[in-house]
């Protein structure tokens, strides 16, 4: 089973890397853009095959190890195929 | 003073560290390795700044979750002396010991120079050997130093006097200029609420004898050493 | 080949299922391959049948020009490489010199210019590990790393980009493998707009008596393969040996390798604790051509043989083939011959530290690399013939005449002159590059006494009184006009920073960047180049113990400028007893030591202030006499001996005015200089002439130095004195230092954060 975890700040604390993205794209010429936060993409290839035993070992990985929740926000998807 | 200092893989400043301990206290401290679950007897217990596990993930964030970093809280627990250095301040903030986070570089690049610092109180074990009212100057060289916590609890550790160091001017200023990365308050370094854990960015145990540019390093562990006697 | 189901991820497992037999090799694959049909020819005499697929991989790499120099090498023979101090010369990893107290220094200057062309941040960071590698390969910690970086113009539209990327990488790598970065030089240059330079050098120090070498022994010792796992990285053209051919073909094949500086510095640690234990035999790092050329090379220079099992080796990707596992050039990975028995300490240490370790092969002693994967032979090829018949080309070469000497009609006078020191300061070529050298941890490691900023960056050695200097330099355009003079001068000029440090130069490493050399005007540049860093080398006893050949660096025929960069490594006998420029002290006399003839040819005076066309016009470069260069630095280096000295600084571009503005900045005070009679003030302030170094001394030691100057044939004369917030040039306006300063700080920091 695959698990996709998305880790993104929390609302409040400043991300000066989004801000440089955000500034560069308006440099590009895109307009109408009102923020821009950068996040993180972490992708799991899991043994488990049992949904909420994965949904659990993994929300359990992301508590302990893979978001700092001081600042980070996380969720968890899963693909079930495979 | 008998130290120790943790290594783990990926630290890079270990030797500096070492070095640096020796030469002050007389005393070669104990090294480490991140696999232990004992501590040696120490009273001073330094996590010293690299990069360890390549900053991956987040700074300090792996290292944190090592099997000796137990052993590491049960010592701050028991009131000995914890000093993160860097990444191990980064890695101090990882494990909770010390409140708040080390981000990114608001100007979001490395940056290696001497910055000055106002040692906030020189009552402290740690900063007692610093001069009141004059600024230190000492070496960062770091990528994610850039300190963040929310309002509440910058509030509760300028109310309990635990900021330990301010970037500053030349003159004392905590102005933007002196902010070498962003951090909030211009916080360079905080204490635990025993004052006994020290998490700093900048570097002492590089500046320690003329030759390299200044010795304003020496009086943070001179002092410790003092306390201690 | 077919694709194969198997665990190729996991260490050291057997792959599964059965090779297919590789393609018949047709004129179209050599080709591809860059070997012509002579040299093939040549593989076909050596085997008496026809190669396999893997085999002619395997030579195609081995007689590259990267990795057979087949261009460079008979000119590169003519350099002297031999002295009392060097252990080691050209030939190994990297070149040793002992620095006494039972040391030894182990450096070697490398190119990663095409690949950081398409991606700069990786290109710069594995150019920056594959050296560090070459490194400690030989039991060297590395302690101080240096980098020659060059750009194209500012104002093309990729330069800002690429000085970004490369200096990122830069870092990137080094910071977080924890060696300071110390020093360096970066030029803009129009004929770097389509081929950028980026040149990193490593200083390593090894006990003397404990160097590491490549060379293999032992019949039945064990090959083992330590470090990251192979991948499909750098595999260039192996896209047509594959059937493979499918949608995720081209995901499956990056070309550029990704650097894990946290794996390498992992590998160096492992290395040397297994290094402090008797256990290795030989060992080299793989980097171009990875594991062919490890394993080709260990075996050819101890003349045994060498049989690889391909099914041990540890694949980060499925299936691979034995094409692609021998020429992949995944980073951080080391290839050694131990002592029968010891494989157990090895394992022992490499799972301590994380890293793959997996035992890939054994010596021989027929002199062949054979080569089994899935139990079937891909290759079995002679040694000799990769090694030593390697094609050695004699390219005809047309060394261009120097240029007439410069028509000083063409050289006016500036309106005024201070005003154009100003902006001389203030222009790319000079401005301070402040903003690189804080992205580089300058001062890991606790022994950089001298940090980026001076003639060299000077490092402590540890646990001794001594330290070490070292620099890196070249002036392109001057070898341009005369590559002869340029060679020269380029030698000359390391020779010099280092003497103004204080430091005995010891020796060089040398980073040969040209075009096509199958053209002979970029030949006779090589050519010139080596002829004229020959005479230097030999006249100031300042061997080449290691270097690197880049060719082909050119867009649409558009070569790059000559750039022979030089890294010159000296010793400092007494840390306590070495030279900087940020002493001088109000009250300080100022003594200009060496010749001065105005000579403005190929300087940046003409070629910035006056937009001089540098080939047409240009005229030749400023000469370099060998003996008076030795005699002037034998004479600062005593000079900065006695510990008396408030600072000292070597003339280079922009001249004299350039000297001491540079050093007023750097010491934060004014100065008042003269200038010599008989010389148009212009040529004397701005001319580029060689040998020389400004000395500030307190004045009860000025008549002193300047009657020992004298007796040892010296010419130096007094030259001003220190003081006051101005910079005062005869005949000049008044500079004051600040404003010095905003020019010297302003312009990179403008450059690259300019949003456009």
């Amino acid at each position: 089973m695959k698990a996709r975890v998305h880790i993104t700040l929390k609302t409040g604390v400043l991300d000066p890397q989004g801000k440089a993205i955000e500034k560069t794209l308006a440099n590009l010429g895109f307009g109408g853009i009102n923020t821009v936060r950068q996040g993180k993409i972490i992708e799991l290839d899991l043994a488990e095959t049992d949904p909420a035993k994965a949904q659990a070992q993994v929300t359990s990985m992301c508590e302990q190890l893979l978001a700092n929740t001081v600042i980070e926000n996380y969720s968890v998807e899963l693909d079930a195929a495979q | 003073m008998k130290a120790a200092v943790v290594i783990f893989p990926g630290s890079n400043c270990d030797r500096d560290t070492l070095v640096a301990l020796e030469r002050i206290t007389g005393r070669a401290p104990v090294p480490v390795w991140h696999t232990e679950t004992d501590l040696p007897p120490a009273d001073l217990v330094v996590l010293p700044g690299g990069f360890t596990y390549g900053d991956y993930l987040r700074a300090g964030a792996m290292a944190a979750r090592a099997p000796v970093m137990a052993a590491v809280q049960q010592r701050a627990h028991d009131g000995a002396f914890v000093l993160g250095i860097c990444n191990g301040f980064q890695m101090l903030t990882e494990t909770g010991l010390l409140p708040g986070a080390l981000m990114r570089n608001a100007g979001l690049k490395f940056i290696c120079k001497d910055v000055y610092l106002s040692v906030a109180r020189t009552d402290t074990p740690f900063a007692r050997a610093y001069p009141a009212g004059r600024p230190i100057r000492l070496p960062i060289a770091h990528h994610d130093g850039n300190y963040f916590a929310d309002d509440a609890t910058l509030e509760r550790l300028e109310g309990e006097g635990r900021i330990a160091f301010r970037y500053v001017s030349k003159d004392g200023a905590a102005d933007a200029d002196a902010n070498p990365n962003g951090s909030r308050g211009n916080i360079a370094g905080i204490y635990s609420d025993n004052l006994r854990v020290l998490g700093m960015m900048p570097h002492p145990e590089r500046l320690i004898e003329p030759a390299l540019g200044g010795s304003d390093g020496r009086p943070l562990f001179e002092g410790l050493m003092e306390a201690l006697s | 080949m077919t694709k194969t189901s198997s665990s190729a991820t996991a260490p050291a497992q057997p792959q599964t299922g059965a090779a297919a037999p590789e393609p018949p090799i047709t004129a179209a694959m050599v080709k591809e391959h860059g070997l012509t049909e002579d040299e093939y020819a040549r593989v076909l005499r050596a085997l008496n049948r026809p190669p396999t697929l893997t085999e002619l991989g395997i030579y195609s790499v081995m007689w590259s020009e990267h990795c057979s120099y087949k261009s460079s090498r008979v000119w590169l023979k003519r350099l002297p490489t031999a002295g009392p101090h060097v252990i080691c010369g050209p030939g190994e990893n990297a070149g040793i010199v002992d620095i006494g107290n039972g040391l030894a220094a182990v450096f070697k200057m490398e190119s990663h210019n095409h690949p950081s062309f398409i991606e700069p941040y990786q290109g710069a960071a594995t150019g920056v590990g594959g050296i560090m590698r070459d490194v400690f390969t030989m039991g060297a910690r590395p302690v101080a790393n240096l980098n020659a970086l060059r750009f194209g113009a500012p104002e093309h539209d990729k330069t800002r980009h690429l000085v970004d990327g490369v200096v990122a990488g830069i870092g990137g790598y080094g910071n977080c493998f924890g060696v300071p970065t110390v020093g360096g030089e970066v030029e803009f240059d129009p004929a770097y707009n389509g081929n950028i330079l980026v040149n990193a050098m490593c200083v390593g120090i090894a006990p003397a008596d404990k160097i590491f070498y490549a060379a293999a022994s032992g019949v039945g010792n064990p090959v083992v393969y330590v470090g990251s796992k192979t991948g499909r990285d750098g595999i260039h053209g192996a896209t047509m040996a594959s059937a493979e051919f499918d949608d995720d073909s081209h995901e499956k094949r990056p070309t550029v390798q990704v650097g894990d500086p946290f794996t390498e510095k992992l590998l160096l640690e492992a290395c040397l604790e297994l290094m402090a234990e008797d256990a290795i035999v030989a060992i080299q790092d793989m980097g171009a051509a990875g594991l062919t050329s490890s394993s080709v090379e260990m075996a050819g220079k101890g003349g045994v043989g060498i049989e690889l099992t391909l099914d041990a080796v540890p694949c980060r990707e499925d299936a691979m083939t034995a094409y692609e596992m021998l020429l992949s050039e995944s980073q951080e990975r080391m290839l050694m011959v131990l002592k029968p028995g010891k494989e157990e300490v090895a394992r022992r240490i490499f799972e301590k530290w994380q890293l793959d370790i997996a035992v890939i092969g054994t010596i021989t002693d027929t002199g062949r690399m054979v080569v089994r994967h899935h139990g079937v032979t891909v290759a079995d090829l002679p040694l000799d013939s990769l090694n030593d018949d390697a094609p050695l080309y004699e390219r005809p070469y047309e060394i261009p005449s120097p240029a007439a000497p410069l028509d000083i009609a063409k050289a006016p006078a500036p309106a005024n002159a201070a005003q154009t020191l100003v902006a001389m300061i203030a222009s790319p070529a000079v401005c301070s590059r402040r903003w690189i050298w804080e992205q580089y941890d300058h001062t890991i490691m606790g022994d950089t006494l001298q940090r980026p900023g001076g003639d060299a960056g000077v490092v402590r050695v540890h646990g001794t009184n001594t330290a070490l200097a070292v620099t890196v330099d070249v002036t392109p355009r001057y070898c341009k006009a005369d590559p002869q003079a340029g060679g020269k001068q380029a030698v000359a000029e390391t020779w010099r920073n280092l003497s103004a440090t204080g430091a005995r130069p010891l020796a060089v490493t040398d980073c040969m960047n040209f075009g096509n050399p199958e053209r002979p005007d970029i030949m006779g540049q090589f050519a010139g180049c080596i002829l004229g860093m020959k005479e230097a080398c030999e006249a100031l006893d300042y061997p080449v113990v290691s270097g690197n050949v880049s060719l082909y660096n050119e867009t649409n025929g558009q070569g790059i400028l000559p750039t022979p960069a030089i890294g010159g490594v000296g010793l400092i006998e007494d840390a306590r007893l070495y030279a900087r420029m940020d002493g001088m002290k109000a009250g300080d006399d100022l003594i200009l030591v060496g010749d001065e003839h105005g000579h403005l040819g190929q300087s940046l005076y003409l070629r910035d202030v006056l937009g001089v066309d540098l080939e047409t016009e240009g005229g030749a470069p400023p000469p370099v006499d060998l003996a008076a260069e030795r005699r002037n630095g034998d004479f600062v280096r005593g000079l900065i001996a006695t510990g008396r000295l408030s600072a000292v600084h070597d003339v280079s571009d922009g001249g004299l005015y350039v000297a001491v503005a540079e050093l007023c900045l750097a010491s934060r005070i004014g100065a008042h200089m003269s200038l010599p009679e008989g010389l148009p003030a212009h040529a004397a302030l701005f001319g580029e002439d060689q040998s020389r170094y400004v000395i500030a001394l307190p004045t009860a030691l000025t008549r002193q130095a300047l009657r020992a100057a004298a007796k040892a044939g010296v010419s130096a004369r007094h030259l001003g004195h220190v003081g006051g917030v101005d910079l005062i040039a005869e005949g000049c306006d008044p500079i004051s230092v600040e404003m010095l300063r905003t020019a010297h700080e302003g312009w990179f920091p403008r450059y690259m954060d300019a949003t456009h």
